[in-house]
């Protein structure tokens, strides 16, 4: 079927199976940031913003993004800019293969909560799996940013 | 000790790949290849054992889009392993491409090569096999010489003589005695017999196996791959397909996590084989159930500790003999359970008169075991640390005082460990360190929170190697780029670990220029040089060694065109970073020229390669310490601080080592408190998905403490040992004996859940 969205701001048309899941569309038009670590909804690796509001594009088919407006990383690259470098000081994106997904979340969150506390941070990214770093240096590295930002 | 201050080895640079990785960028194997590959899918067994006795692919070749279907009548007869370890391999060739034995719940039957990936599925649910369905042996203490056989076949062959035999189900099996443990122990005051049993866990990299492969231009399998070992990929898909090495091109791109997990091949020969029999390229993506049912987890372990001690804490005995249960396959078997003993019995080499080590490697109907961070040590030192924790509560010590009047020092032979020497040993200062920011002598006594909530603490000690000694190779190429930067080409892997950062800081800092001016680039078997890749934490110590020599070869290379320039012998000047000086003269060429000169009417090369092994694996060391808070009428236990101070020679790069340790220590908390792989009784797996295998999430940690005590080991760079693995091995003692603390009970089997500590009793 054809669905018409918005990609990263640009107005697209799509083909797509009934069956189609958002993350195999997204990652078929390119968006390689949206990476798939399971299928049950467990990881977050493959969250992107529809109308601005995180989801699980592994849990969401493509034919629901119909008519919305759909954000992956790619087209987020100055938001995710200002705070990541942060992180990269920790040495805290490790494999990196999470990152996309938890910077995503970490976009969402700061757009709703600016200025959270440690343990809202850890609340809003809980879905969001790390197998290399424990968590912390990205935790480190959030709080850094918002440091340097009262500064 | 060495006290020298260094420009750029011991700077928390950003890794070389972090911008990439934290803006999503395509550098991951699936971001990477052409779409319009085959898709490959696999059929497995649902039997943990069983014969296929028919199996019929007609009607699902006939599905539009599908290209061919393999079954074990089309591959090649030659048996190989998929272990990446430096031939000959100790892992026995048991495996073909598909055996029409099937050997666990999850076993390849079918391999499908497809235009979409529907159609591979729907293909898969066409072919039809009929098996001959065989009694499994499904529990490890029952495999040695049951009667049932999981390798009956006469073509299983191992490599290495490493005491297995398939008639037995064994993989391997060895005893080794110094001291006359039983005479000693029989003169003990104390003498604990505890039996422990740890899991099969999953490393759950973020990214599933995969690989992608294609003939290159040449017609050439090229292979690229999520692997921490290029060059054994290599030499496995060339027994595996039947075809010359010099016809095989293995890279890999970034990869998604390795943790030991890709130091398999799991997944490499199923596409190769499509790909060398179609001619087209073909790539195949593990599902997350696929990786969690039929990966390379952990070996399952049955520990039996003997420990003789005198009634002052003096440990005099150790006495280890360990079952390891491989599995279907014997990757890593006869190698994973030596640790168990050589890195845990050295960590009491102080007072220690005798030991013995002896141990069985069994074949079972379980997936394959493989590596996995810790390998081995991981369970030996559980199985340790908890006795000596019971020690310590039986005669009434303080742990951590035990431990010091017993533990390996500096200077000191570690007989157990293949009688190496700790000549950098900073454990004495980890406890210290450790108990200090801990604040221990508080924590340690038991505090009842006044709401059903107690409060305990645990301690443990551990140690791993920095390399296989008299065995891994390293290799780094470097060369002088024609601006005066470098580019530095290596075979390890980085799996985001950051060997391509803190390799680049010890170019920066032999060659004293800035990190910046270092280019890394890994790996790819047509363009680095050799190395046995990135696993026994041997990257940073043997491949960071052989970028030490490569600088050295660099640096007289670069003399000898400066001095051709000058119009002197090489001897006459000095390498001073950013130029070559004339000794005794302020007469300079700037290395940008002697670059350019390099390419200009020139015979001396400025492009050198050093290799490096080691006869000796220097063990890093570490203390960790937790304060749990357990709810005693539901079990629930919470994690509140997990500290840890760690010797691991001179730090490279302190964030990036403080992070490994970090992300150990939770990967060990999940192991100890959630983590488990499990089967029915009929073999079939449990978990096979992240909603049943339970990772730690960021609210399953307390509050993390890294800190280090630096040590210098004169025969690794700049005084380095490693990091990589010892950093699992501590959450698995320390909380058990945190939870003997609060409940009274010790637990000796991994997981221990909530409802296991809810329904035990003291003893």
């Amino acid at each position: 079927m054809e669905i018409k969205l918005k990609l990263n701001g640009r107005a697209i048309t799509g083909y797509v199976e009934a069956s189609t899941l958002l993350i195999d569309f997204l990652r078929d038009q390119g968006c390689h940031s949206v990476k798939r670590g399971c299928e049950t909804a467990n990881c977050g690796l493959c969250t992107v913003l529809m109308d601005g509001t995180p989801i699980l594009s592994c849990s969401v088919l493509a034919a629901r993004a119909a008519g919305h407006s759909i954000q992956t990383l790619e087209g987020l690259q100055e938001e995710a800019a200002e705070f990541v470098g942060f992180i990269a000081d920790q040495g805290a994106d490790q494999c990196g293969f999470c990152n996309p997904g938890f910077v995503m979340n970490t976009i969402a969150l700061l757009r709703e909560n600016p200025d959270p506390t440690d343990d809202e941070i850890r609340a809003y990214l809980a879905g969001n799996l790390c197998r290399c770093s424990g968590y912390d240096g990205q935790l480190r590295g959030i709080r850094g940013f918002l440091d340097s930002r009262k500064k | 000790m060495e006290n020298r201050t260094y420009k750029v080895v011991g700077k928390p640079y950003r890794k070389k790949d972090s911008m990439q990785l934290l803006l999503g960028k395509s550098v991951y194997t699936d971001d990477l290849v052409p779409r319009n590959h085959l898709v490959v899918k696999l059929l497995r067994s649902p039997y943990p054992n069983a014969i296929v006795k028919e199996i019929r692919t007609d009607a699902a070749k006939k599905v539009p889009d599908v290209v061919a279907i393999y079954t074990w009548e089309d591959v090649p007869q030659t048996r190989f392993a998929i272990a990446g370890q430096t031939f000959p391999e100790p892992s026995p060739y048991d495996r073909l491409i598909i055996d029409r034995h099937v050997r666990f719940a999850g076993d390849v039957v079918a391999i499908i090569a497809a235009e979409t990936e529907k159609a591979a599925e729907k293909a898969m649910k066409l072919i039809k096999v009929t098996y001959d369905v065989l009694e499994p042996v499904l529990d490890f203490r029952t495999a040695k010489d049951n009667p049932i056989l999981v390798h009956p076949e006469p073509d299983w062959e191992p490599p290495c003589p490493v005491g297995g035999d398939n008639k037995r189900n064994l993989v391997a099996s060895d005893s080794t005695e110094q001291g006359g443990v039983d005479a000693v122990m029989a003169s003990c005051d104390i003498v604990l017999d505890r039996t422990y049993h740890t899991k099969a866990f999953n490393q759950a990299t973020m990214e599933t196996f995969r690989t992608y492969t294609e003939l290159d231009r040449y017609g050439r399998l090229h292979v690229i791959s999520s692997t921490q070992i290029v060059f054994h990929c290599r030499r496995i898909l060339s027994r595996a397909l039947g075809i010359p090495k010099s016809r095989i091109r293995v890279e890999k791109p970034r990869i998604g996590g390795g943790f030991g997990a890709k130091q398999t091949a799991v997944c490499e020969v199923y596409p190769a084989f499509v790909t060398w029999k179609t001619g087209r390229a073909a790539q195949l993506i593990y599902t997350r159930e696929e990786s969690l049912i039929a990966g390379s987890p952990r070996h399952e372990m049955q520990i039996r500790v003997r420990l003789g001690a005198d009634k002052n804490g003096k440990i005099r005995a150790l006495d280890l003999y360990t079952l390891s249960n491989t599995g279907a396959y014997g990757e890593h078997g006869p190698t994973t359970v030596g640790l168990s003993g050589h890195k845990s019995i050295p960590l009491y080499t102080g007072s220690l008169e005798a030991f013995r080590f002896s141990y069985d490697v069994v074949y079972t109907n379980h997936q394959s075991a493989g590596a996995y961070r810790g390998y081995g040590a991981t369970q030996g030192i559980f199985a340790l640390e908890t006795t000596v924790n019971e020690l310590a509560e039986r005669l009434g010590m303080d742990p951590t005082v035990l431990r010091d009047r017993n533990m390996v020092k500096e200077g000191m032979i570690m007989p157990a460990y293949y009688s190496e020497p700790a000549n950098a040993c900073a454990l004495d200062r980890c406890m210290e360190h450790c108990r200090r920011i801990f604040h221990w002598d508080e924590k340690y006594p038991v505090r009842d929170m006044g709401n059903g909530k107690v409060r305990a603490a645990g301690v443990a000690m551990a140690m791993q190697g920095s390399c296989i000694s008299g065995l891994d190779v390293g290799s780094a190429a470097l060369t002088l780029s024609d601006d005066g930067t470098y580019n530095l080409v290596i075979g390890a892997a980085d799996m985001g670990t950051g060997c391509d950062t803190i390799l680049a800081q010890m170019v920066a800092e032999n060659m004293d220029c800035g990190y910046d001016d270092v280019a890394v680039f890994g790996a790819d078997t047509d363009v680095s040089p050799y190395d046995s890749g990135s696993y026994a934490s041997s990257t940073t110590y043997i491949t960071g060694m052989a970028v030490e020599k490569a600088c050295n070869q660099l640096k007289a290379q670069i003399r000898a065109v400066a001095a051709g320039m000058m119009g002197c012998a090489p001897e006459e000047v000095v390498f001073e970073g950013s130029h070559v000086r004339r000794i005794g003269s302020n007469q300079t060429v700037s290395l940008k020229d002697i670059s350019y000169k390099a390419q200009l009417f020139n015979d001396q090369p400025v492009q050198t390669t050093a290799t490096h092994t080691s006869p000796i694996s220097p063990p890093p060391f570490m203390v960790g310490m937790v304060e749990i808070e357990l709810d005693k009428e539901t079990g629930q236990l919470t994690v509140l601080d997990y500290m840890a101070v760690v010797d691991c020679g001179t730090p490279i790069n302190p964030a990036l080592a403080r992070i490994q340790t970090e992300g150990g220590i939770v990967q060990g908390i999940g192991h100890t408190l959630m983590e488990n792989v499990t089967y029915d009784d009929r073999g079939k797996p449990m978990e096979s998905s992240l909603m049943q295998y339970k990772l730690p999430t960021r609210l399953d940690m307390g509050r993390l403490r890294v800190e280090f005590e630096h040590s210098y080991e004169p025969t690794g760079p700049f005084g380095a040992k490693s990091i990589g693995e010892i950093v699992i091995n501590t959450p698995a003692p320390a909380i058990a004996h945190a939870i003997y603390r609060a409940t009274g009970v010790w637990h000796r089997e991994l997981p221990i859940t909530a409802e296991k500590i809810v329904f035990s009793k003291p003893e």
